[in-house]
């Protein structure tokens, strides 16, 4: 992770890694997402901001399908997310086609979902054998690398509950990394740990970010999204209020909601 | 620094209880020894009979063969009943409702009279023509009724054992898995069912421990070759009821302790990375190690500041 050069900021003639355009969707009657259109290229970080019960979240589920969107459609890398269209229709994809998609993507969850029956170096190793059928030794000898990048080598043979809460997180980060994914995903990745523990994981998601990762990240981390984001989205009530480059929403928002929500958190 | 040496309070409740309970087991002793009724030597006589050594060979056929019989289809009854199909989740209802819902010797009497229901097993197409054909008498032998019988009415209670079990994983794990591109089903083997076995063991244990004494019902089907009825028929020839008793008594109190020196370890298998968790790792690699220079310790792991402060 030595890459300095500042990622290039998405160029408009190049097809975006994420295309998400007219999402909507319901949980039973309660319509969380009403028509988001958004894209994402390749190299870009992208930062969602809002309210809890935005829909934020809910939005970074959907990219890989631990929800389902009711409406509209989600292209990653021009593969449409979910379903195969034919003859006009949409079609559900099979369990293993699912499979085979979120394998391009990783994600990295607020309570960090660590398996607690296995040691930091299993963790990160379980996808790229289970998975890929990597040899274990291959994967062992990335995990490390993995491991080493988010500096806890020496964590490698413990446990998840032997570990604070920032080193699960970053180890979590590295068991996302060794599918090789194409795109990460952080739902409020810092959301819960303790203050003190919270610049170890955003300073490894930065370096992610310099070696041109595409991320699409939520979070509560006002300063995050000002260093290192390329976008900055705030929603609200399940729409996107306002979107643009961060340092200038942050410093000058359009919207009363946005300056609401700013003054707020800042 | 003068060390606190203060002067506890006595509790002489505690000492007369104490001398009660000893007398009472003072005089329960003695009563073994002097009373004759009890007949030691036919006890000594009879432990080591090869009858009953034999008989202690089929009740742990019995109980390993149904308990593994049990455990395979609880395990499929407790998928099924978290399936999105609607048919598998009411069949595994329906099936531990019933099994659990009769007696379990009724159970065994019905799978010894299941020849008279059905004196002849068909292999063919449903509806259509038939290829083999068996006498059920010869399938369904009087151990296959008992094994069948104890082991599916075992499934019943360890599929909500399993179920139990299932339910207590977190739900991100399966998220996370999943989010990992493994499939359903293995996210099942790998990920959610060792965690639920930390929950499951215990109870199963108990279940495990429970058959053992089950097996001595098989005299409904009839099976007639386990400990207790062995025992009761030496009883039954030599009008010694008392000292045979004792002897059943002896081996099935073996056989718990040996089972339950097996479930300590299962449990300790299972509980690994959860339960007892030392602030050690358990083992280091060669990378590991030579990542630190010496194998971490309980004061540079709880120590925050080396461990949190750098920027990797």
């Amino acid at each position: 992770m030595t890459g300095t050069a500042a990622h290039t900021i998405p160029d408009a003639s190049v097809k975006p890694m994420v295309n998400i355009a007219g999402v909507h969707k319901f949980f039973g009657d309660h319509h969380v997402l009403r028509g988001i259109d958004m894209t994402v290229a390749a190299g870009e970080v992208s930062v969602i901001i809002g309210p809890s019960g935005s829909g934020k979240s809910t939005l970074l589920r959907c990219i890989n399908l631990l929800e389902t969107i009711s409406a509209g459609r989600i292209h990653v890398h021009d593969e449409l997310i979910g379903y195969r269209e034919a003859h006009g229709k949409l079609h559900d994809l099979s369990s293993k086609q699912i499979a085979n998609q979120r394998r391009e993507i990783g994600m990295v969850f607020q309570r960090f979902n660590l398996f607690p029956h296995m040691t930091a170096l299993q963790n990160v190793i379980e996808a790229p054998t289970q998975v890929k059928h990597q040899s274990k030794a291959a994967a062992k000898l990335k995990a490390l690398e993995l491991l080493d990048m988010v500096g806890l080598s020496d964590r490698a043979d413990f446990y998840p509950a032997q570990l604070s809460g920032g080193q699960q997180q970053r180890v979590a980060i590295a068991r996302a990394l060794a599918m090789e994914p194409e795109l990460m995903l952080f739902d409020e990745p810092t959301s819960a740990l303790d203050p003190e523990l919270v610049g170890d994981v955003l300073e490894v998601m930065k370096d992610l970010a310099k070696s041109g990762m595409t991320m699409i990240v939520v979070t509560h981390e006002i300063g995050f999204a000002r260093e290192v984001g390329d976008t900055l989205t705030f929603m609200d009530g399940g729409v996107v209020v306002e979107s643009g480059n961060p340092r200038d929403i942050i410093a000058n928002p359009q919207h009363h909601r946005t300056k609401e929500f700013l003054s707020r958190v800042l | 620094m003068e060390l606190i040496n203060a002067v506890p309070v006595r509790h002489p409740g505690r000492w007369v209880g104490a001398a009660f309970i000893l007398l009472f087991v003072a005089l329960a002793a003695q009563s073994l020894v002097t009373n004759k009724n009890f007949h030691w030597e036919t006890v000594g006589k009879y432990l080591f009979d090869v009858l009953v050594l034999q008989s202690i060979g089929w009740t742990l056929l019995l109980t390993v063969t149904s308990m593994a019989l049990a455990i395979v289809l609880a395990i499929f009854l407790a998928f099924m009943r978290q399936s999105e199909n609607p048919l598998f989740r009411y069949i595994s209802w329906a099936w531990v409702w019933f099994f659990r819902g009769t007696p379990v010797y009724t159970q065994l009497v019905f799978w010894g009279l299941v020849s008279v229901l059905y004196p002849k097993i068909i292999i063919g197409v449903p509806f259509g023509p038939e290829w083999f054909s068996f006498d059920t008498e010869t399938i369904i032998t009087a151990l296959v009724a008992a094994i069948v019988g104890l082991g599916l009415n075992e499934s019943a209670y360890l599929a909500e054992i399993f179920r139990a079990g299932l339910k207590s994983v977190d739900n991100g794990q399966m998220e996370a898995a999943e989010a990992l591109g493994m499939r359903k089903s293995k996210v099942m083997w790998r990920i959610i069912l060792p965690q639920a076995m930390r929950v499951i063991v215990p109870p199963t244990g108990n279940e495990t421990i429970g058959m053992l004494k089950t097996t001595s019902l098989v005299l409904a089907i009839p099976f007639t070759l386990d400990l207790t009825f062995v025992t009761n028929t030496i009883a039954n020839r030599t009008y010694l009821p008392i000292p045979l008793l004792i002897v059943a008594a002896v081996w099935y109190l073996v056989i718990t302790s040996l089972l339950m020196v097996g479930q300590y370890f299962i449990e300790k298998h299972y509980g690994k990375g959860v339960d007892n968790v030392t602030m050690v790792p358990v083992k280091a690699t060669a990378a590991a190690q030579a990542a630190h220079a010496g194998p971490p310790t309980a004061g540079n792991i709880t120590a925050r500041d080396t461990t949190e402060g750098g920027t990797p």
